[in-house]
């Protein structure tokens, strides 16, 4: 198994640890993991964006430019990463401020509106942690046993506190993914 | 079982440090590797080990306070990235005449001059021909991956150590940045006064009445005697690199066209030899991992095997130059690579190989 996943989306959204969360739960998992994000005076007030690669061998390439599954959280990204997602392919996105819907027909096309999650619950921050669930409930590469020990490894120890409300906003997630 | 943490390449430098019984780190923020200091600052090794951690006002500075700590015996080290190792140049080169050992960890970014925040491999020849003054060399070894950034400090001191020279951990922007799973290896504890004399019986510790004075200089006004003290580098530079190569191979054994790549560019070129052996094309990748003392004798013996070789790097080509040297004519060697922080994909690179050796 090998999943090569990139999640793009606005400085804050919490791109970068989502990314880190399900890389630390392919870990728990005993898997190979490579989490490569962009970097760089872009990132300043634009987009950001990680590569994570999960797989049961070693892995070679951490650069790749075609996608078994793309996370597209705002229209920039949506623009130039629709087009890598390899046929058969996931592309997960949220519909929130998109002017542009996606095009690609060869593709599996989701939506998962985390903000109207998030908002449910109370806390702007676990908006990545609703579009991590509508992402686990698509493809479960990582069981959720691993899940939890990937984000009590990705927290720290002094907000710990957090992680029941992180576990429910990705538990809502995978209900809200349409 | 031993931990496994994610972490980034930077960070495992920093917990390798702590870990290895590193006695001191003297840096100056720098990207792509501020982590280093970051991570540091942020665990409190002084503490716990007692290892010493400290900002210096500049990259000269950092270098300069290295050299005091090395010439003490203990095991110190910096980090920087291009611009700032181009500062350190002349402590290198002066802890290279006073024979000092020392770890300096070099995250290149694209250059020259202050050039980009972004991955390349274009100190390749700074770093790897000397960087500063005088005939020297630095031992040079290239990391590909998290695990090798944490492996390679241990390594590396240990090289130093045993050679009385400056090390260099040659990495890049995308070792450095990217987070991958890392084993820890048992803690070490760092030396006691008495190990220290053990292992750096050169050392200015203190002299006892049982020996005459260390000294500790990189200065020699007499011809003779400097030229002495030369081939006595040359002798040690000789004996490194018969003694200290070291490579891996993957699919070279039947191997009718070779990459040559180091540190990142190994990695996306496993992709390539993939990818053109599910073709049917019979590629190999020859991965340096030390980059002086080089892996010439290898590169020879694959060089009257292969069609062809490539080595791709993100400069404009600057190994390819000690690849052709060792391949001597037996097969041509192509160069492909990329500058200025931007990076090849695996498609690209076999899109021009397939070019240079008229595959298409």
């Amino acid at each position: 198994m090998k999943e090569e996943i990139i999640i793009a989306g606005f400085g804050g959204q919490g791109v970068l640890s989502m990314g880190k969360i399900l890389a630390y739960s392919a870990i728990m998992q005993d898997m190979e993991v490579t989490w490569m994000p962009s970097y760089g005076p872009e990132m300043r007030g634009g987009t950001a964006n990680v590569c994570v690669i999960l797989s049961d061998r070693k892995i070679g390439s951490p650069i790749v430019t075609k996608y078994d599954t793309v996370i597209a959280l705002n229209q920039q990204s949506l623009d130039k990463f629709e087009k890598t997602v390899k046929p058969g392919g996931l592309l997960l996105y949220d519909p929130n401020g998109i002017t542009r819907a996606p095009e690609r027909t060869d593709i599996d096309i989701h939506r998962i509106d985390a903000i109207e999650v998030a908002a449910k619950l109370g806390n702007s921050k676990v908006y990545n942690m609703a579009v991590l669930g509508a992402f686990l409930k698509l493809r479960p590469v990582v069981d959720m046993e691993n899940v939890d020990k990937g984000l009590a490894k990705s927290i720290p120890a002094r907000y710990g506190n957090l992680i029941p409300m992180n576990k429910a906003a990705i538990e809502e997630g995978m209900e809200a993914v349409e | 079982m031993a931990e496994k943490i994610l972490m980034k390449g930077n960070e495992a430098i920093a917990i390798s440090a702590i870990r290895n019984g590193v006695d001191g780190y003297f840096g100056y923020p720098i990207t792509p590797q501020s982590e280093v200091m970051e991570t540091l600052m942020k665990e409190k090794p002084w503490e716990t080990t007692g290892m010493v951690v400290l900002q210096a006002e500049s990259e000269t500075s950092s270098i300069n306070m290295v050299y005091g700590g090395a010439s003490c015996g203990k095991k110190v080290m910096t980090s920087s990235s291009s611009p700032g190792v181009s500062l350190m140049c002349e402590g290198i080169s002066y802890m290279a005449g006073a024979e000092l050992p020392c770890v300096i960890v070099d995250v290149m970014r694209g250059g020259p001059g202050l050039g980009t925040i972004q991955p390349s491999q274009s100190d390749y020849n700074q770093i790897v021909k000397g960087g500063g003054h005088g005939d020297y060399h630095n031992i040079v070894i290239a990391p590909a991956s998290a695990q090798d950034m944490y492996d390679f400090i241990d390594w590396g001191f240990e090289l130093a150590f045993k050679y009385r020279n400056p090390v260099v951990v040659l990495a890049d922007g995308i070792i450095g940045q990217m987070m991958e799973k890392v084993e820890l290896h048992p803690m070490k504890p760092r030396r006691t006064d008495e190990e220290i004399l053990q292992a750096a019986p050169w050392a200015t510790t203190g002299k006892p009445a049982t020996r005459s004075r260390n000294i500790i200089t990189s200065l020699s006004l007499d011809a003779d005697i400097q030229e002495e003290f030369n081939r006595k580098l040359k002798h040690k530079y000789q004996l490194i690199e018969d003694t200290e190569v070291k490579y891996s191979e993957y699919m070279c054994d039947d191997a009718e066209y070779v990459f040559v790549a180091f540190g990142c560019s190994s990695r996306i070129c496993e992709a390539v030899v993939d990818e053109l052996r599910a073709e049917g094309i019979k590629a190999g990748l020859l991965r340096p991992i030390t980059l002086y003392p080089f892996l010439a004798k290898e590169i020879a013996r694959l060089g009257r095997q292969a069609r062809s070789m490539m080595s791709v790097e993100l400069n404009l080509g600057q190994m390819v130059d000690d690849v052709r040297l060792a391949v001597s004519g037996s097969c041509p060697v192509y160069f492909y690579g990329r500058q200025g922080g931007n990076i090849f994909t695996p498609e690209e690179i076999v899109r021009e190989f397939k070019k240079a050796n008229s595959l298409e």
